[in-house]
């Protein structure tokens, strides 16, 4: 049953995101994309991660793209353009490129994962169960690992910064 | 198994339907309203008290010539409207309804799906609606529509932040993301109108803006757009965009009553929610819950029929400059007063501290509207423009 799903869901996750990068639309492409990340977020329902899912839809299919879709509107990017595939040597640079991921990932799918990483299984359910969907993320976040969230909010405030800068030379 | 499939289909036949006639008799409504408070009459001649309108213009939906325009993007422009409709229908699934019913089968509790992620599912899934409105208004290859389908997408981007902040009030002092956990906490104290009175109004502005209603429908105004995102669309795809706008309002009406005003509980008694469940109070409490709800859209039409429309400027600043910052700061003082009652006093949420609550909130609202406001929220224009 799980397996089924997961497979259902893997496929429209790939599927789609290669209708992604393939459409010339761009418009086209971000809505393949909005597929994607829902297909994403039910592979997260399967790991149990309800609270994971539900944020992956909310910030990246709800806001992230809705954003993207303003500014392809915005900058009126919505009608095909010309093909960006440059010519016989990108082909080949991606064909690479892709040869070496396929490689990776052949590597990965034989390698067992470091154990101080790993729980014993049935862990996250019982504490979901124990604390709560929400408090199972929570916890770690802001108290174990409390300064590496904070160093990250700093860097997405600089780069918030660095982009207005960039926009506006005169401030 | 079986039990739990056949009755989430039951529940899921009947909260559809509910919310397809309870739209239905929404427009209704909202015309006898408008008419009403104009000093007019409205429809009333299909059926007693105009009661069969709706079905006579469903009907005529389904009969009219269906339109598509030469330049339109045919895929997206058929998408649109399905796209607006079905996030509308899916956000009620987790809202409880009644207390639970006593069957000869199992007790089964009167919400489609109480998910454990309840609220943020609702978060999530109705802000998706905005993809419908932003291709509708691009597909159509309309420069109104496209304009419509623009400020949709903004208006609703800022104010599901100041609507997310309003809300993180309430999950704060339940505790849980869970609707049914949220209703609990309300029947042990108070309502949580009372101890988070200012995130209610945050919320209840906000709701407004997100469901394109005035004084917010910037998307649709129709004196300076036509009709906004829908202008090219007609027949039943034009009626799509509008059953999703009032579901949206059904939606959000249910939702202010489950944070704010206790859900299904039946004030002033604890009958309705200890003891066995009986069917007599799965039918009372459904009933409280559709009067609350009710009473919350009929606020909607009266808001509507009342207050002129925004400009768009002093839309983004409301949202932007008023209602998020007031969010941000109000939800660092309660988080302070709650951890002050709870870790340092060592109470639970129970009338005593609803109260004091509550009266850290009289004094934040007499501060806002007194000493921030200087015409600021009510006209909500920003004063630098006029000097």
């Amino acid at each position: 049953m799980l397996l089924t799903f997961f497979w259902i869901f893997g496929v429209i996750a790939m599927g789609s995101a290669l209708l992604c990068i393939t459409r010339k639309n761009p418009i086209a492409c971000a809505l393949w994309l909005v597929v994607t990340l829902f297909a994403l977020a039910a592979l997260f329902v399967l790991l149990d991660a309800q609270f994971i899912a539900v944020l992956q839809v909310l910030v990246y299919a709800g806001a992230i793209m809705v954003l993207f879709l303003f500014v392809i509107m915005l900058l009126n990017l919505g009608r095909p353009g010309p093909t960006d595939i440059k010519g016989p040597v990108g082909v080949l640079a991606a064909v690479v490129l892709a040869g070496a991921l396929l490689l990776q990932l052949r590597v990965l799918s034989a390698a067992q994962l470091p154990s101080s990483i790993q729980l014993p299984a049935g862990t996250v359910a019982a504490l979901q169960q124990q604390q709560g969907m929400v408090a199972a993320v929570a916890n770690p976040l802001f108290n174990a690992y409390l300064v590496p969230f904070e160093i990250a909010s700093v860097l997405l405030l600089a780069a918030i910064v660095g982009a207005v800068v960039l926009a506006k030379r005169k401030l | 198994m079986t039990f739990f499939l056949v009755s989430s289909a039951i529940k899921v036949f009947v909260v559809f339907n509910l919310i397809m006639v309870g739209v239905a008799l929404l427009t209704l409504l909202e015309r006898r309203v408008c008419a009403w408070m104009q000093d007019r009459l409205g429809p009333n001649r299909v059926g007693p008290q105009g009661i069969l309108q709706p079905a006579a213009d469903g009907l005529k939906n389904f009969l009219k010539e269906e339109t598509s325009p030469a330049m339109a993007d045919k895929a997206l422009f058929t998408l649109a409207p399905i796209v607006s409709f079905v996030p509308a229908l899916l956000t009620f699934g987790v809202i409880p309804f009644a207390s639970p019913l006593p069957t000869k089968w199992g007790v089964v509790p009167m919400v489609v799906a109480d998910l454990p992620v309840g609220f943020l599912y609702i978060l999530a899934i109705s802000s998706l609606g905005v993809y419908g409105i932003v291709l509708a208004g691009w597909s159509s290859n309309n420069k109104y529509a496209l304009l419509g389908g623009l400020r949709a997408s903004a208006q609703m981007i800022s104010y599901e932040i100041a609507l997310g902040m309003s809300t993180v009030a309430v999950l704060l002092l339940a505790g849980n993301v869970t609707l049914s956990q949220v209703i609990a906490q309300q029947q042990q104290g108070l309502w949580f109108v009372i101890p988070l009175t200012l995130a209610f109004i945050i919320f209840f502005i906000s709701a407004l803006a997100e469901t394109n209603r005035l004084p917010f429908d910037l998307p649709e105004a129709e004196g300076e757009l036509i009709a906004g995102y829908h202008t090219e669309y007609s027949s039943m795809k034009f009626s799509m965009f509008y059953i999703a706008e009032y579901s949206n309002m059904v939606t959000a009406s249910a939702l202010m009553a489950t944070l704010f005003f206790g859900g299904w509980d039946i004030p002033l008694t604890s009958w309705d929610s200890t003891g066995e469940p009986t069917v007599v109070k799965t039918l009372a409490t459904m009933a409280v819950f559709g009067l609350k709800t009710f009473s919350f859209l009929f606020t909607y039409i009266w808001v509507r029929w009342t207050l002129p429309r925004f400009r768009y400027d002093q839309l983004m600043a409301l949202g932007w400059k008023v209602l998020l910052p007031l969010a941000l700061v109000y939800i660092t003082m309660i988080a302070a007063a709650i951890w002050y009652f709870r870790v340092q006093l060592g109470w639970t949420y129970g009338p005593g501290m609803a109260a004091a609550l509550g009266g850290l909130n009289l004094i934040l609202l007499i501060a806002v509207v007194w000493w921030l406001d200087r015409g600021r929220i009510v006209s909500g224009s920003v004063p630098q423009e006029a000097a």
